[in-house]
């Protein structure tokens, strides 16, 4: 088990030099930090002196991959792709445009970010798995079918909605929590609910239906028929035999998202003012801040893949005969 | 005029002309016909086809674009054309267009939003609502007349639905009849009560439906603002039916970009297998591992860099705005190419093991042909259900991605945008809700209409439901 994490350790290697070639393409090659100088002092009347200092301030005044003017290592070190891109793997992030440092940022945002994203998975997760049995309990009568209808229909209304409705009914009309905010400790509780809850909401049409269905596969099998058959009450089958053995398709898309949880999400921290990742990446897209994107990038990528590691290993916990090797 | 051909212009009518051509060629092959026939058999893919194609209609039209010739100061037509990009729709909704107020509005009003102070005729000003330049502009005394204007028009427009969709049943019962060789009373009996082979009734029942909403809807249009104004005057109606193209435009056009790749990566990857089975999913884990919105927000940062660096390469502000719409489809398409090449290679994995695969073989054909004539057709369901299972999911990213401002270009109406700038409004007192309303109740009933008929696309073409996977990860990346 050990031998076969370290192993896939290592095949992160490369989808991570991948991840990084890509965003040093992207942000490097095809738009040079001229164009992104040019950019930020405005497109109009900027003097290439303006530029060249814009670019010194910012370390982007070096050769890209290779610097023929330095000597030994230098020559690949002092180079954009060694300061900006390289370094990320050693999680050195660097400033962002404004100065600032990301890695501090990323450590006190995290808090805030994790504050939301946890609650709303484990609340958001059993509230599914839940409502999803209750319509595999009740397959094929009126219940179901409605039920299914309503998770269509909830799955077709945009998240804008659920988040703009839910802060517009709850908080203007009702004033029972905050429009949006954030503070530290016990407080923190009475800006949280509202988000929380609205991300469940929105969330619940298309896990249900993609649970329902996951469960009437199950429901479907030989073993289910054979258990009914010892005498089973159909409570004792759906808990004790369907939940289990639906466990590996559910937790095939649900591990994978729980790193990613730190990355916090972009549109409920934007619009409730949580001073979270996500509202961090928002803004840095906003103002056109690439370091701050590119190292948001780097960190994705990796805890998806911590995200596939896990996935994996927790297939051995729910399913004895998977074997990692 | 001057016709202009945009580019997503020609990728949607080159879209038209393949439905077109697949359209002809499932017509000869009595397989593909029969699992047509199965989603015409539901009732709900039946009403939900005639709603899509309500909104087709809208966005096709929207997709004919000109350069009006430009007027001289008396009227008459002079050299050269207009910078503004019009289309067919424009012209269609010209009165709506133009009849543009100074802000705010409400639905049906015939008074503005907000108090302007006015100089009453006796040289006294006081501050009152003032009436609207278009809303009700025909009422003499507003107060007064406006009940009864508004219920003549609905009835007038009533009248008028139910007269088409009557003269529309009729007709349809009468070819019915022809087709049945059946008496019309007969015919009209078995569409009534579902006994046909398709869902009439349902589509149909749908198509009067939608009948009944347009009929008051345009009859009330010609005096009013159905949906009322936005901040700038604009009427909300237009522009929600000018933001139909953009979503159409978004889950269609970006498919159609990331179709080639992830069929013809995902074939390969299962057929040919070794090295090149390592390269593609190299390829694919490195694409995935990168979240999404991060990824369309690093391309469409660096694409709005190219753009504004580069003014010179678009004539009109309508195709630098067009260029970016096409650049967020491409870019869409790349970071959602992947879960549909992922499945293709896994049932290429296991269609090279039958028989008929290794008969090919064994004939010495080449493996380009294998690929091509004898996997290709048996994966097209798969690849029909994720086209029809992303498209909603595009649609609703299409919002998203406006608001996080890495969506279209500010100028381009959508409902992404139009949301976009009427969220805020909601804290005015007292609230203004219409454009919201608008754009998520026609975004909703969009995408549920989408939904419905994907449902009844996978449920006739996969019965063992295997394109679950893919609807699932397009609702991930909504979300």
């Amino acid at each position: 088990m050990l031998a076969y994490v370290i192993r896939r350790l290592f095949y992160a290697i490369p989808i991570l030099i991948g991840v990084n070639l890509l965003t040093f393409t992207l942000f490097f090659v095809v738009n040079t930090p001229d164009d992104m100088a040019r950019m930020q002092l405005g497109v109009k009347r900027v003097t290439p002196e303006a530029i060249e200092k814009w670019k010194a301030e910012r370390g982007y005044d070096k050769p890209l991959l290779y610097n023929e003017n330095a000597a030994g290592a230098a020559r690949l070190t002092d180079t954009i792709f060694f300061e900006k891109s390289a370094k990320l793997f050693v999680f050195d992030f660097g400033r962002a445009d404004d100065g600032r440092d990301i890695g501090h940022e990323i450590k006190t945002r995290m808090g805030p970010s994790l504050a939301i994203a946890v609650p709303t998975f484990l609340l958001g997760l059993f509230v599914t798995v839940s409502f999803a049995l209750l319509l595999a309990f009740f397959r094929a009568t009126n219940l179901d079918f409605w039920g299914v209808v309503l998770c269509v229909a909830m799955m077709s209304i945009s998240s804008l909605f659920y988040i703009i409705g839910g802060q517009y009914l709850v908080s203007k009309v009702w004033h029972l929590v905050p429009i949006s905010g954030y503070a530290g400790g016990l407080d923190a509780a009475r800006f949280l609910l509202l988000p929380v809850l609205i991300s469940v909401v929105a969330g619940i049409g298309s896990s249900t239906r993609w649970y329902r269905t996951i469960f009437l596969e199950e429901i479907g099998k030989d073993y289910v028929r054979t258990a009914r058959a010892k005498g089973l009450s159909e409570a004792a089958v759906l808990f004790r035999h369907v939940l289990r053995n639906a466990m590996i398709p559910i937790l095939t898309g649900v591990v994978v998202v729980i790193p990613l949880l730190f990355m916090g999400s972009l549109l409920v921290e934007s619009f409730f003012g949580i001073p979270g990742l996500g509202s961090y990446t928002i803004d840095a897209i906003n103002a056109q801040d690439f370091a701050v994107v590119r190292a948001m990038v780097f960190i994705g990528s990796v805890l998806y893949i911590v995200g596939l590691l896990l996935t994996d290993l927790s297939y051995t916990l729910v399913d004895p005969r998977v074997r990692l090797q | 005029m001057m016709p202009i051909v945009l580019w997503t212009d020609a990728l949607v009518f080159l879209l038209l002309a393949a439905t077109a051509g697949a359209g002809l060629y499932i017509r000869r092959h009595e397989y593909l016909l029969a699992s047509w026939r199965r989603v015409g058999e539901s009732r709900a893919g039946m009403a939900a086809l005639v709603v899509l194609l309500a909104f087709v209609a809208v966005g096709l039209l929207d997709s004919l674009h000109y350069r009006p010739r430009l007027a001289d100061a008396n009227g008459r037509p002079a050299n050269g054309y207009g910078t503004e990009v019009r289309s067919v729709l424009d012209a269609l909704l010209q009165p709506l267009r133009a009849a543009t107020e100074k802000t705010y509005s409400a639905p049906l009003a015939t008074h503005l939003y907000a108090r302007e102070t006015v100089e009453l005729p006796d040289g006294t000003q006081a501050r009152v609502f003032p009436r609207l330049k278009h809303g009700g502009a025909h009422l003499g005394d507003a107060e007064a007349e406006w009940g009864g204007d508004v219920a003549w028009r609905i009835l007038r427009g009533l009248f008028f639905a139910v007269l088409a969709g009557l003269t529309f049943l009729l007709g349809a019962v009468h070819l019915a009849a022809r087709h049945w060789a059946v008496g019309r009373s007969q015919a009209w009996r078995r569409m009534r009560r579902g006994e046909t082979r398709f869902a009439w009734n349902a589509a149909l029942l749908t198509a009067g439906l939608l009948l009944l909403l347009a009929g008051p809807a345009i009859s009330l249009a010609g005096g009013y603002h159905v949906f009322g104004t936005d901040k700038v005057g604009q009427d909300v109606l237009y522009l929600t039916l000018k933001s139909i193209r953009t979503g159409l435009v978004i889950g269609t056009v970006t498919t159609l970009a990331m179709l080639p790749f992830a069929v013809a990566l995902g074939i390969a990857a299962g057929y040919l297998g070794g090295w090149v089975d390592d390269v593609i999913q190299y390829l694919y884990t490195t694409l995935n591992s990168i979240p999404g919105v991060l990824l369309i927000a690093a391309a469409v940062l660096m694409v709005q860099v190219a753009i504004d660096t580069h003014p010179d390469w678009f004539a009109t502000a309508a195709q630098r705005a067009d260029a970016r719409l096409l650049a967020l489809c491409l870019i869409l398409g790349v970071t959602s190419w992947t879960g549909l090449c992922r499945l293709l290679r896994a049932e290429t994995l296991k269609l090279r093991e039958l028989e008929y695969v290794q008969a090919a073989q064994a004939f010495g054909a080449s493996a380009a042909r294998i690929m091509g004539r004898h996997i290709l057709p048996n994966v097209m369901h798969i690849v029909l259900i994720a086209v029809v299972m992303d498209f909603s999911g595009l649609v609703l990213a299409e919002a998203v991605l406006s608001y996080i401002g890495i969506g279209v270009d500010p100028s381009t109406i959508s409902f992404g945008t139009m949301i976009n700038t009427a969220r805020l409004e909601l804290a005015r007192e007292p609230v203004v809700w219409w454009s919201l309303v608008a754009a998520f109740t026609f975004m909703f009933v969009l995408v549920l209409a989408a939904n419905l008929f994907s449902d009844a696309v996978r449920d006739a073409f996969d019965p063992r439901l295997t394109g679950r996977r893919i609807a699932h990860s397009a609702q991930g990346q909504t979300a």
